[in-house]
């Protein structure tokens, strides 16, 4: 099979995925039927101003018709209406987006390259000295809950020694100083959430392949150490790291909602929590879409990668 | 089978590590307090003791107040029971469907094998945070709620590990022998592919058990775990975070009691797998 169709192939696959991830966003936040008319009058809701509303938002409708509806207004960029303040979702999605996405790459920037320097670190002398400190720290970092290290930075540069603040709160048009000190404590926090994963899995690629026949001869041959890691080893440990950052995103995603509720940082995962605790079904349904394609795009590109850089898995046994 | 394992258990005992044994007493602790905090507690969860938020330790309050000024140790203890039983219930439920389902799977092959992981693999494609939360608000959130939602979450985990465990074994000779001898796949599951592929799994119940406390901590965290008037270690952190301001550490305590026990239950478990030499299935 050729790169492209092969390519394509995992495209179509990936658009079928949304399509059902769509479906299932929608069947679990509507399980409830009427509630989105409750969920506006609340309190006053007669029934005829029920039925009003109801008419309105043509919740009327049979369940696949406001599917295909819902469905289009995404594709098309009307993310429809808030419950909770009746403004049009897309007003304030953008600073969130941005703010999110700004928090999340600036994360990425730092734990990706910082998180494979340390994993070819530790695969150089496995077992030594250094490997075991690694290992022990990245594990018991696994184990830990988010919110901790964001509490621990929190007491020691918020509170104690004062230098950071404590509430991240982003506003439009801040210079680039202020942004940086403001995104300094939650980057961080986000990126030991992050890193103990994927420092894990890439010493264990680089294992793999330094376990290889290919390996043993260029042992054999007399070529040092540090040269097999960075010449023969990494080149071919680069699509399972590929694989282990992509699918290090979804701990990103749980630990952006977190870490931005913690910080009170204006982006996307704090938009979907408070979403969620208000019952904004509209809010919730967009955020779970948007964190979903992402994390499903994400994944398809680390396939297509793994498959590019790869050529034995172009052809499936 | 009977015969065999007191000596495994004992040579394994015999294997402890001073790491493994602290670790053993962290949990045996945790649990401990988690069976005896309605006896051991010296107040109750819910009563206000002072009018002082956040009131330094003293009083006959260990830790100090929380922001409605209750007592945190006694709150804490209280805590602990609620996370460590709720993400016990988690592990169990995800236990009992991932690994029934997992088996079946390997044991069946073909297209129910191609249908079970397909499905699976259609629940992975969600992060798993996003599927709780639209749950959660579809739902609202309570206990049943809260435990069968992350269960099934979790069984995902579960049955990708006993299915690849169950893989290797379905090709063995004595399941070969054991169909035909006309037994039946639940008799073969139960017989022959749970004793074999015991070890591991039990590795996997701790990792699956500190995912379980982590994750339901997290949404507690954000206000949509566990509800008041009842309380689990991150409802804690969250009620006090706002401490942290005004200098009390009153949410660091819960939040290093779920690192005490999670960090123990990990290490453990690493431990577990190097002595018994057992190793979960990669690539999960």
């Amino acid at each position: 099979m050729n790169l492209v169709t092969l390519i394509a192939k995992r495209l179509l696959i990936g658009l079928g995925i949304l399509l059902v991830v769509s479906l299932l966003v929608f069947v679990g936040t509507e399980i409830l039927p009427g509630d989105v008319a409750n969920a506006i009058l609340g309190q006053g809701a007669t029934p005829e101003l029920l039925a009003n509303v109801r008419e309105r938002l043509g919740l009327n409708d049979p369940a696949y018709i406001r599917y295909f509806r819902w469905l289009a207004g995404m594709l098309t960029g009307d993310f429809g209406t808030s419950l909770v303040n009746g403004r049009p979702i897309s007003e304030q999605l953008g600073e969130r987006v941005y703010n999110t996405a700004l928090l999340a790459g600036t994360t990425a920037a730092i734990a990706v390259p910082l998180a494979v320097c340390l994993g070819l670190i530790c695969a150089l002398k496995p077992n030594g000295l250094v490997d075991r400190m690694i290992s022990t720290l990245s594990l018991t970092l696994i184990s830990v809950p988010d919110f901790l290290v964001g509490i621990v930075l929190v007491s020691i540069f918020a509170v104690t020694l004062g230098w950071l603040p404590a509430i991240a709160n982003l506003r439009p048009g801040a210079d680039i100083a202020t942004i940086a000190r403001v995104l300094v404590l939650p980057v961080t926090a986000l990126v030991f959430t992050v890193l103990a994963h994927m420092v894990r899995m890439t010493r264990t690629s680089i294992l793999g392949v330094l376990a290889s026949p290919a390996t043993e001869m260029a042992i054999l041959k007399g070529v040092p150490r540090t040269r097999i890691l960075l010449v023969h080893a990494l080149p071919n440990a680069i699509a399972p790291i590929i694989n282990v950052i992509a699918l290090n995103m979804a701990y990103l995603i749980s630990g952006i909602v977190v870490i931005e509720t913690m910080f009170n940082f204006s982006g996307l995962g704090r938009l979907a929590v408070q979403a969620v605790a208000t019952r904004d079904i509209p809010v919730v349904q967009l955020t779970a879409m948007i964190f979903c394609t992402v994390y499903v795009l994400l994944n398809l590109l680390a396939d297509i990668v793994s498959i590019a850089a790869n050529p034995r898995l172009r052809y499936p046994k | 089978m009977s015969t065999a394992e007191p000596t495994g258990l004992r040579r394994l005992a015999s294997e402890l590590t001073p790491t493994a044994i602290v670790c053993l007493a962290v949990i045996a602790l945790a649990a401990f307090i988690a069976i005896f905090a309605p006896v051991i507690a010296p107040y109750d969860e819910g009563t206000i003791l002072t009018n002082e938020s956040f009131a330094s330790p003293g009083n006959g309050m260990l830790l100090g107040s929380d922001y409605l000024g209750r007592d945190i140790a006694s709150r804490l203890g209280f805590g602990i029971r609620t996370t460590l039983s709720v993400a016990l219930s988690i592990s169990v439920i995800a236990f009992l469907i991932g690994s029934a389902l997992g088996f079946f799977a390997a044991i069946m092959g073909g297209w129910t094998d191609t249908l079970v992981s397909r499905t699976i693999d259609a629940l992975i494609s969600f992060p798993a945070i996003m599927i709780a939360l639209i749950v959660v608000s579809s739902l609202g959130s309570s206990f049943l709620v809260l435990i069968v939602t992350v269960a099934i979450i979790d069984s995902t985990r579960v049955f990708r590990v006993a299915r690849a465990l169950g893989m290797d074994i379905v090709v063995q000779d004595y399941i070969e022998a054991a169909r035909v001898r006309g037994e039946g796949i639940w008799w073969i599951i139960w017989h022959e592919l749970l004793p074999n592929a015991l070890g591991p799994l039990a590795a996997e119940f701790g990792i699956r058990f500190t995912y379980a406390i982590l994750f339901v901590s997290a949404l507690s965290f954000l206000g949509l775990g566990v509800q008041p008037p009842h309380s689990d270690l991150g409802l804690m952190v969250k009620e006090n975070m706002q401490g942290l301001l005004y200098g009390s550490f009153s949410p660091l305590y819960p939040a290093l009691a779920i690192a005490m026990v999670t960090v123990s239950t990990n290490i453990l478990v690493d431990w577990y797998l190097k002595s018994t030499g057992a190793s979960l299935p990669e690539e999960l």
